[in-house]
């Protein structure tokens, strides 16, 4: 692993000093991310928490152009960079979009599918947090089942996650994949393969949020990695549509030691008002999923 | 030299956005605007106009790839109608907050509930508060000649221009268009030279989230906060007639058109009953005058050519001798009256205009309108005016069954 470290690009594209919660996933993640992308990039970002991290104007803490975009539209805006680029023949330039689990489970799905099927040559990232946290923890369709919300305030979610990586794959894309901030070389290496293919990309990454899920700061990786430990986020990726298990994803495959969820759900006080019924319907659901991954890793 | 071709509005605008050499096209279909979008689709197939053309999945969409192509420093091109400007509403107020040169065509259409396809001026007149530059056409020849007049005047001021038409009645409608040579228009519309451009030669952070008050930058320079950047849109916008109307005089002086920059007039010279209204109703209108002054009333026409920036000054010149004002809209400002004649009475106010005002809704919906109506609904107009209830008597809805 220390080893393995020594090829992340030393360069820092986000600045010291940004405006991200204590403790955010996101910014973890992030840096990471831009470390993959390098200098020959532009972002385009809806209103989201990333929208705060990178500043007020007219100040900025990272050091790649981005275009602030309307919520909707994220995955379109990345289109118009995109066709302007061609246009005016410029090449060389790696257009990426980036929105929360709201600006692309929720309001941004149908921009996202358009442009995802025109084969618009971006990468789309997520990064999901599991609900509206820049607005203060509203529910969105990528909250867990169980999860406390300010608007699911008494009776919890009642629904599970809506699976984003099943929709974007039935777009038929060159790559796609999951990545955490707990993982962060895992997450390098797949922003570096993102970078190099051609054609729509779709990379998601499960950011731990401290305020929004209830749990302290200093506690993010840990959380991060007892999402993936669970199986409540699962490290893979699809390329060409062969799947692909990765990281510590894979060896939780094959060494079967997958840890039940209530270890992750009981140090979230998001989920201090889940049922048991919930719990095991969580469970389940869980389970279910990682079957349906390993059948799919054993058969490519 | 001139090249007359018989032509319908779209097919006018679709040429005028060619001669453009537009760089990006974004669109997606709605009544009546689709074969503006096919001409361009099959313009840009056929490799006759070098443009990328991103086929989207909404009008919402649409602007959005033109907002952003636009910031990268492209030159782009969107058209739509009805409840595709409206699902676009949010990305107006976008693109004029980021003071993007796009060129919209706006064919009009009504708008649901219930649904209509047919035309009024509904859709436009209802987003004329997104800091958008307004100018409506009276015939195809004008389609043509203010697409390309429009990119000059958003790319001088940096404010997006909408272009609006009505459809069918010149969308659908075949009449001879005189198509300016393409090496003119290079002259008249040199290539796109934006001040600010996205690029990863110069990172920044545009539009991010700002604050109300002014901010110093990393050099410690004080900045804009977000009521200086509203007023410097206002203020070019109060600015833009002059820029408008020195555009048409100098697309005048090389193609010999002027279609008169902040608004026209017809037989106004000695007009003491003045006949208002703004795009194809305002065409029909001046034959109305001709019926009136065979009547022997002394009618004229103020067409309305760009509703924003208001032409205040305009038509504070223009009506100064009028006796009695007829304004005739195709929208309605529900609960008060039409958007045109409200917008008029405030340019007058204190000024040397004092005649009464009456304003008459029409066409709503598609709905007929023939000169011969507009003549009778003066003459009726002036009754009202001339029993002194021109002030309190609701706006009149022509060919309406109002029940009164």
């Amino acid at each position: 692993m220390i080893e393995r470290l020594f090829k992340v690009n030393t360069e820092e594209y986000m600045l010291p000093g940004n405006r991200a919660c204590q403790g955010c996933g996101l910014s973890l993640a992030y840096r990471y991310a831009l470390k993959a992308l390098r200098e020959n990039t532009i972002l385009t970002i809806p209103a989201s928490c990333l929208t705060v991290l990178h500043g007020l104007y007219p100040t900025t803490s990272v050091a790649i152009p981005c275009l602030n975009c309307t919520f909707a539209s994220t995955a379109a805006s990345a289109s118009g960079i995109v066709a302007g680029l061609s246009a005016l023949n410029r090449s060389g330039i790696t257009v990426v979009a980036v929105a929360g689990d709201g600006g692309t489970y929720d309001i941004g799905i149908q921009a996202l599918s358009g442009a995802a099927e025109r084969g618009t040559d971006f990468i789309f990232v997520c990064y999901d947090n599991e609900g509206y946290m820049n607005t203060g923890t509203q529910r969105s369709s990528a909250t867990p089942m169980g999860a406390l919300t300010t608007t699911t305030p008494l009776l919890t979610k009642q629904q599970n996650k809506k699976d984003m990586l099943k929709i974007m794959e039935a777009h038929d894309l060159p790559y796609l994949a999951t990545t955490s901030p707990s993982y962060p070389i895992d997450l390098y290496d797949k922003f570096v393969k993102a970078k190099r293919i051609k054609g729509s990309r779709y990379l998601q990454i499960s950011a731990p949020c401290p305020p929004g899920w209830g749990y302290p700061p200093k506690d993010t990786v840990k959380i991060g990695r007892l999402a993936v430990e669970t199986g409540m986020v699962v490290l893979c990726e699809i390329e060409d549509g062969k799947f692909r298990l990765t990281g510590r994803s894979r060896s939780l495959a094959e060494r079967g030691n997958r840890l039940p969820v209530s270890n992750y759900v009981e140090r979230q006080g998001r989920f201090r008002k889940i049922s048991e019924e919930q719990l095991s319907n969580l469970q389940r659901w869980v389970d279910n999923k990682w079957n349906e991954y390993l059948r799919r890793a054993e058969g490519s | 030299m001139s090249n007359v071709q018989i032509m319908t509005g779209n097919t006018a605008a679709a040429f005028g956005a060619k001669l453009c050499r537009v760089q990006v096209v974004s669109a997606y279909p709605i009544t009546p605007q689709t074969s503006l979008t096919e001409n361009l689709s099959q313009a840009v197939e056929g490799g006759e106009l070098k443009a990328e053309f991103i086929r989207v999945e909404s009008e919402h969409s649409a602007l959005t790839v033109c907002i952003s192509a636009s910031s990268v420093g492209a030159r782009v091109f969107t058209s739509t109608s009805s409840h595709g400007l409206l699902y676009m509403h949010e990305q107006l107020h976008w693109a004029a907050g980021s003071r993007l040169p796009i060129v919209l065509c706006c064919v009009n259409r009504g708008v649901g509930a219930p649904w209509s396809i047919f035309n009024d001026q509904q859709d436009a007149v209802s987003q004329r508060d997104t800091g958008w530059i307004q100018i409506y056409c009276r015939d195809n020849q004008e389609i043509i000649d203010t697409v390309i007049q429009a990119y000059r005047i958003a790319e001088a001021l940096y404010v997006p221009v909408m272009v609006c038409y009505d459809g069918f009645v010149l969308s659908h409608t075949m009449m001879p268009v005189d198509v300016p040579d393409a090496a003119a228009v290079d002259d008249f519309l040199p290539p796109y030279k934006p001040h600010t451009i996205l690029s990863p030669e110069d990172p920044r952070n545009i539009n991010p989230v700002i604050f109300p008050w002014r901010r110093p930058d990393a050099e410690g320079v004080l900045r804009d906060g977000y009521m200086e950047l509203r007023y410097k849109l206002q203020d070019t916008l109060e600015e833009a007639g002059k820029t408008i109307v020195s555009v048409g005089e100098a697309f005048a002086g090389i193609f010999g058109r002027n279609h008169g920059g902040m608004l026209w007039t017809y037989r106004m010279e000695d007009a003491e009953i003045v006949l208002c209204s703004m795009g194809s109703l305002a065409t029909e209108a001046t034959t109305a005058a001709d019926m009136l002054r065979d009547r022997g009333i002394a009618a004229g026409v103020a067409g309305i050519r760009v509703f924003r920036p208001f032409p205040r000054k305009e038509v504070r010149e223009v009506f100064r001798r009028a006796r009695a004002i007829v304004v005739f809209e195709k929208d309605i400002s529900y609960g008060y009256e039409g958007a045109l004649c409200s917008d008029l009475k405030a340019a007058f106010y204190r000024s040397d205009v004092a005649a009464p005002i009456h304003n008459v809704i029409a066409g709503l919906g598609g709905r007929d309108v023939k000169a011969r109506e507009l003549a009778e609904a003066t003459v009726a107009a002036l009754d009202i005016i001339e029993a002194g209830q021109a002030d309190e008597k609701r706006q009149t809805w022509l060919n309406c069954h109002t029940g009164n």
